[in-house]
């Protein structure tokens, strides 16, 4: 340490805070003459701080998470509330379900009702939603030991998506409800009363030649009907959906634009089979 | 303790002096460099030092020199993205007239200091938007400034209540030598 004088010292510490403030405006008027100083210096800091931040982001984000989930925690009592009166709700419905399962098999029982076997279906993945004579149709590929029919139905996992229409040793064809060669029979679950599904190329089909005097409804459940020996009944396939100009659509359950994989049932249905070959006209060379 | 012999500063005690002389300044770092985290709230970071600084230069002028002043100001610019000598200036000017005050404000309760530091908070932001406004010759919006004024006065119970706790033990410390 420096020895100094007591009034030396005492005079410089009356002087240290004047020189400070001297010493800011300096280093504000350096600021403003130089802005990449200030620039480069708190790169450098931010060099030195960035791993004590990167230690502290892990207990950082903790924190936040609980913080986050407060208010989660706080409307977990009326949560729990609704959750238990829709419990109940569902059991109620549940024990209606039993009751008609029971009284289901109890009246077949009684009718000597021959109960439909299990389809068959093979899993098969799509490939390629392009080319063919049809607009609407995807490529899936199949392994060669698996036979296909045409005329199976393919499904995903959510409902109808359309028919086989072409089968080779490793790939088969299958013509989307989409398409505008579709012709769909369907039934309106609720009034029974059947109608048929016309693809138009666009998302929604649409539907057509439903019984007089029972008009789809709005939000009404499809299902495939059997009519026309092509279908079993009671595929899903959409629900009704008027459009703005009053035209009867279907809002399709399958997510045609969004096909990974299909399902490619048989039920040993026969019906109305699209021909054999179609010929293609081969593209002309332009010259 | 008058007549007896000041026992001479042995190497142990020296190194425990010149810790408490530089606790507050590193705690006043430390504390800008977790406000300037991810926390989100630019405002932070002057808003946990000028209470410090205020409260240090207030209760023990000896623990905040006008130079380590100058260096946690500096500090501040860089990590606050402010123009680099505003906060510098700030602090000085907040940290003269503390030190200034502090006779008539260490003999005042707590709320009359508080009430008081609301006046340096709002003086401080005040001072800053001059002097930024200065810097770039333009006219920011005022209400960040009056933000920061409030969050700076409200921070200002829990870190004397802290610092408070810091003061009594350092001047136990000092007793006990």
């Amino acid at each position: 340490m420096i020895r100094l004088s007591i009034p030396l010292r005492q005079a410089l510490s009356r002087l240290s805070l004047p020189l400070m403030i001297a010493a800011a405006f300096g280093t504000m008027l350096l600021g403003k003459a130089d802005t990449m100083l200030a620039e480069r210096a708190r790169i450098v800091l931010a060099d030195v701080l960035a791993p004590f931040y990167a230690a502290f982001a892990e207990p950082a984000r903790a924190v936040r998470g609980v913080v986050a989930e407060l208010p989660e925690l706080l409307v977990l009592r009326e949560e729990n509330a609704r959750l238990r009166e829709e419990n109940e709700r569902l059991r109620r419905w549940q024990a209606a379900a039993l009751a008609l399962e029971s009284e289901n098999a109890l009246l077949r029982r009684q009718l000597a009702y021959i109960p439909e076997r299990a389809p068959s279906y093979q899993t098969a993945r799509v490939v390629s939603d392009a080319g063919g004579v049809y607009a609407r149709a995807v490529l899936v590929a199949v392994p060669p030991d698996v036979t296909l029919r045409r005329g199976q139905i393919a499904l995903d996992e959510r409902g109808f998506v359309g028919r086989v229409t072409e089968v080779g040793n490793r790939s088969a064809r299958v013509l989307l409800a989409t398409d505008i060669n579709s012709r769909i029979p369907v039934t309106l679950e609720g009034s029974r009363a059947r109608a048929i599904m016309v693809g138009t190329n666009g998302p929604r089909p649409r539907l057509q030649h439903w019984t007089e005097g029972t008009r789809p409804a709005e939000g009404e459940r499809l299902v495939t009907s059997a009519e026309g020996v092509s279908f079993p009944a009671g595929l899903p396939v959409g629900v009704v959906h008027w459009s703005e100009s009053g035209v009867p659509e279907v809002e399709l359950f399958a997510r045609l634009t969004r096909l990974d994989v299909v399902r490619l049932f048989d039920f040993g249905l026969g019906g109305i089979l699209p021909p054999e070959a179609i010929a293609r006209p081969e593209p002309r060379s332009r010259r | 303790m008058v007549g007896r012999r000041q026992p001479s500063p042995g190497l142990l005690r020296r190194v425990e002096a010149i810790a408490r002389s530089l606790l507050p300044s590193l705690f006043v770092a430390l504390a800008m460099v977790v406000a300037a985290g991810p926390t989100g709230v630019a405002a932070l970071v002057p808003a946990v030092t000028l209470p410090q600084v205020v409260f240090w230069s207030v209760f023990r002028p000896g623990a905040m020199p006008a130079a380590a002043v100058f260096l946690l100001g500096l500090l501040q610019d860089l990590l606050s993205l402010a123009p680099l000598g505003t906060g510098v200036l700030t602090l000085l000017v907040a940290h003269g007239l503390a030190i200034t005050w502090r006779r008539v404000l260490a003999r005042q309760s707590f709320l009359a200091v508080w009430i008081c530091f609301c006046g340096f908070a709002l003086g401080a932001a005040a001072l800053g938007y001059l002097l930024t406004a200065l810097m770039s010759l333009s006219l920011p919006p005022p209400a960040p400034m009056l933000y920061q004024a409030a969050l700076t006065a409200g921070l200002y119970p829990a870190f004397a209540f802290l610092l408070g706790r810091l003061q009594a033990m350092m001047l136990r410390a000092e007793e006990a030598l």
